[in-house]
């Protein structure tokens, strides 16, 4: 598929609030006013801490919650007005990957029944035809040899394995948008790359639109060419992701940018953030980690 | 003398008969006074049953199978019953990965601090709700949060606050170690960072010894004074933090930090590493690392290394060491 085939996704002026049960009548407004557009086969980062509502703007653009207020499009399709048989159109070509790979994988099926499962719902495939497109998928997400993974059970495989059948799952349908909500966030470090590098491959190769959410700005600059931060429902900065993050010029992003544990850099921020610490006497941390034993012991 | 020092500790796995996993091999270790110390490694590496062993939280099917574990000079790893209790109230600490799953939903928080303290009582102490009550306020404060937090229940607690309430239960019987063991990876990285900037104040201003188990060895090195990296289940490098980003390491822990990058930088690039680690149900010959190191040579495959010197530290790779020595040998000539 080229990527002048894939409808650009356009989210407009979207809100929504959220009635909170209870005594008086509290709302929550989780998304406010949030417009941004993913341009055939491009990848968009939305970044934010927990509560900025990311997560309900891809429940939104998937279908599975309405806007409050604002349209969302996919291509001719309004998001937002669909119903049983229009979502189930939606979600052939909008694919979803989760956040916790234990969670999103049903413990009883093997490995091959899940990745089948969309070829049958959603292309009208026979059992045989999806069955035949299993080592294909498989091998895309690089499980090989195929085979072997095919027959396994969900806990027989770890994490990045894992969130790699999750990937195939949703390659399943030919999506033409995949909404990827934290994939990479409960993976051990040394994993992350690896599925980071398959979804920008796949992005090239099936030239494929990528929503990428995450709190994490290494990743979204690794796979993003743009980027929105969100905080509190509100986009607070957007632009080329690598603009975006060398010169930032909202707090909030700024102190993401600060938060990313970076081991090489790991001296020089103890060192600042000793500097602006309340306690400026206790400074004998700072620059000698090694002197913890011999520093400020008093309750035993 | 060092706070807790442990020899030879080795923890098994037998999930069912005739099965058995080796997830802790011949580790040594050793913890000073007062020293926050990394343990860090992938997941399945044995970084959280070594947490566990040392703490004597292990459950079947994990039974410690050999080793001498000496706190503060009494082998606990022989203590059971009514002994082992006193010396867990006396000395050390756990403090889990999920705050959520390790509180009680229809319990509220006071209720927490309630159990803790009543159930570890010493002979003498007089515990009235009252006294329970300025206790945990206390606690909750030290962790910064408000005394109002008393009277809430879990769910009502955002996952940092959560967290928070687990590390003031840890503290309430002043213990001497606190094991954290992935105490914020539930969390996003904001909270993250202010759980840990927490976790280090009062680490530092209380001097309990610490042990800080996690994935993220970006988070450890910001932390820690010391690092131990763990692989299959042996401590495969041990140094001072400060040194851990620069020099020759463990190539292992090498590719560890090529998993980290600035994402400010004008070319990012990250490492991953390949491969999965291997099947500790199998007993290995040579290093446990060899399969994936781009250094491997015929000995890595026959003779498993033990921790061999790599100034300031240790590590146990052959190759590392063997350059290392030559250096030191270059050196005095000079």
């Amino acid at each position: 598929m080229s990527a002048s085939d894939v409808p650009a996704l356009t989210v407009s002026g979207v809100s929504k609030v959220f009635h909170v049960r209870g005594r008086g009548r509290r709302t929550v407004t989780a998304v406010d006013d949030v417009s941004f557009a993913v341009a055939p086969g491009a990848a968009v980062g939305l970044v934010g801490a927990s509560g900025s509502g990311k997560s309900t703007l891809a429940k939104m653009i998937t279908g599975s919650e309405r806007p409050t207020s604002g349209e969302i499009t996919f291509g001719d399709t309004s998001v937002g007005k669909l119903h049983a048989g229009g979502l189930r159109q939606l979600h052939r070509r909008v694919q979803m990957v989760f956040q916790d790979p234990y969670g999103a994988l049903n413990p009883l099926h093997t490995v091959e029944y899940t990745v089948m499962r969309p070829g049958q719902n959603f292309l009208g495939m026979s059992h045989a035809q999806a069955r035949g497109r299993v080592a294909e998928l498989l091998e895309t997400v690089g499980l090989v040899p195929a085979a072997q993974y095919a027959a396994k059970l969900p806990h027989q495989l770890s994490g990045g394995q894992r969130q790699r059948v999750l990937i195939a799952r949703a390659l399943g349908s030919d999506p033409d948008l995949i909404v990827a909500d934290e994939p990479v966030s409960m993976l051990d470090v040394s994993l992350r790359a690896g599925v980071l590098k398959l979804l920008a491959e796949l992005r090239r190769t099936r030239g494929l639109s990528l929503l990428y959410i995450t709190h994490d700005l290494l990743s979204a600059r690794l796979i993003t060419d743009e980027i929105l931060v969100l905080n509190q429902g509100r986009v607070v900065e957007r632009g080329q992701t690598k603009q975006v993050l060398q010169h930032p010029t909202d707090k909030y992003t700024i102190q993401l940018l600060n938060a990313v544990a970076n081991p090489f850099a790991a001296n020089g921020s103890e060192q600042n953030r000793s500097e602006q610490s309340r306690k400026g006497a206790g400074g004998s941390i700072t620059g000698n980690g090694a002197g913890g034993p011999t520093t400020g012991r008093s309750t035993t | 003398m060092a706070l807790l020092e442990a020899r030879g500790v080795n923890v098994v796995y037998s999930p069912a008969r005739g099965q058995r996993i080796w997830s802790v091999r011949d580790v040594d270790l050793t913890i000073a006074h007062g020293e926050f110390v990394g343990l860090v490694g992938e997941s399945g590496c044995g970084k959280s049953t070594l947490g566990f062993a040392l703490t004597r939280m292990l459950r079947p099917p994990a039974h410690l199978s050999g080793g001498v574990i000496r706190f503060d000079g009494t082998d606990v790893a022989s203590l059971t019953g009514e002994r082992l209790r006193r010396a867990r109230r006396d000395g050390f600490a756990l403090v889990l990965q999920s705050g959520m799953n390790a509180l009680n939903p229809v319990r509220t928080i006071a209720h927490h601090f309630g159990d803790v303290l009543l159930a570890n009582a010493r002979p003498g102490d007089e515990l009235s709700g009252d006294r329970i009550w300025r206790r945990a306020a206390e606690l909750l404060e030290a962790v910064r949060l408000e005394p109002a937090v008393l009277s809430r229940y879990p769910h009502e607690l955002s996952g940092g606050m959560r967290q928070r309430v687990s590390i003031a239960l840890a503290l309430s019987l002043q213990p001497r170690l606190i094991v954290f063991d992935e105490p914020t990876t539930a969390l996003d990285v904001i909270v993250q960072q202010a759980v840990m900037d927490t976790i280090k104040d009062l680490q530092r201003e209380r001097g309990f010894s610490a042990i800080l188990i996690s994935h993220d060895l970006g988070v450890v090195l910001e932390a820690t004074d010391r690092v131990m990296v763990m692989y299959a289940g042996r401590i495969v490098e041990d140094q001072p933090s400060r040194v851990m980003a620069h020099g020759l390491h463990h190539p292992y822990t090498e590719a560890l930090l090529n998993c980290y990058g600035d994402p400010r930088a004008e070319v990012v690039q990250l490492g991953g590493i390949p491969g999965t680690p291997p099947d500790l149900s199998v007993p290995n010959t040579g290093c446990s690392f060899a399969p994936r190191c781009p250094l491997t040579e015929d000995i890595c495959r026959t003779q498993d290394p033990p921790l061999l010197s790599l100034a300031p530290g240790w590590a146990a790779c052959h190759v590392r060491a063997r350059a290392a020595h030559v250096e030191e040998e270059v050196g005095s000539v000079r």
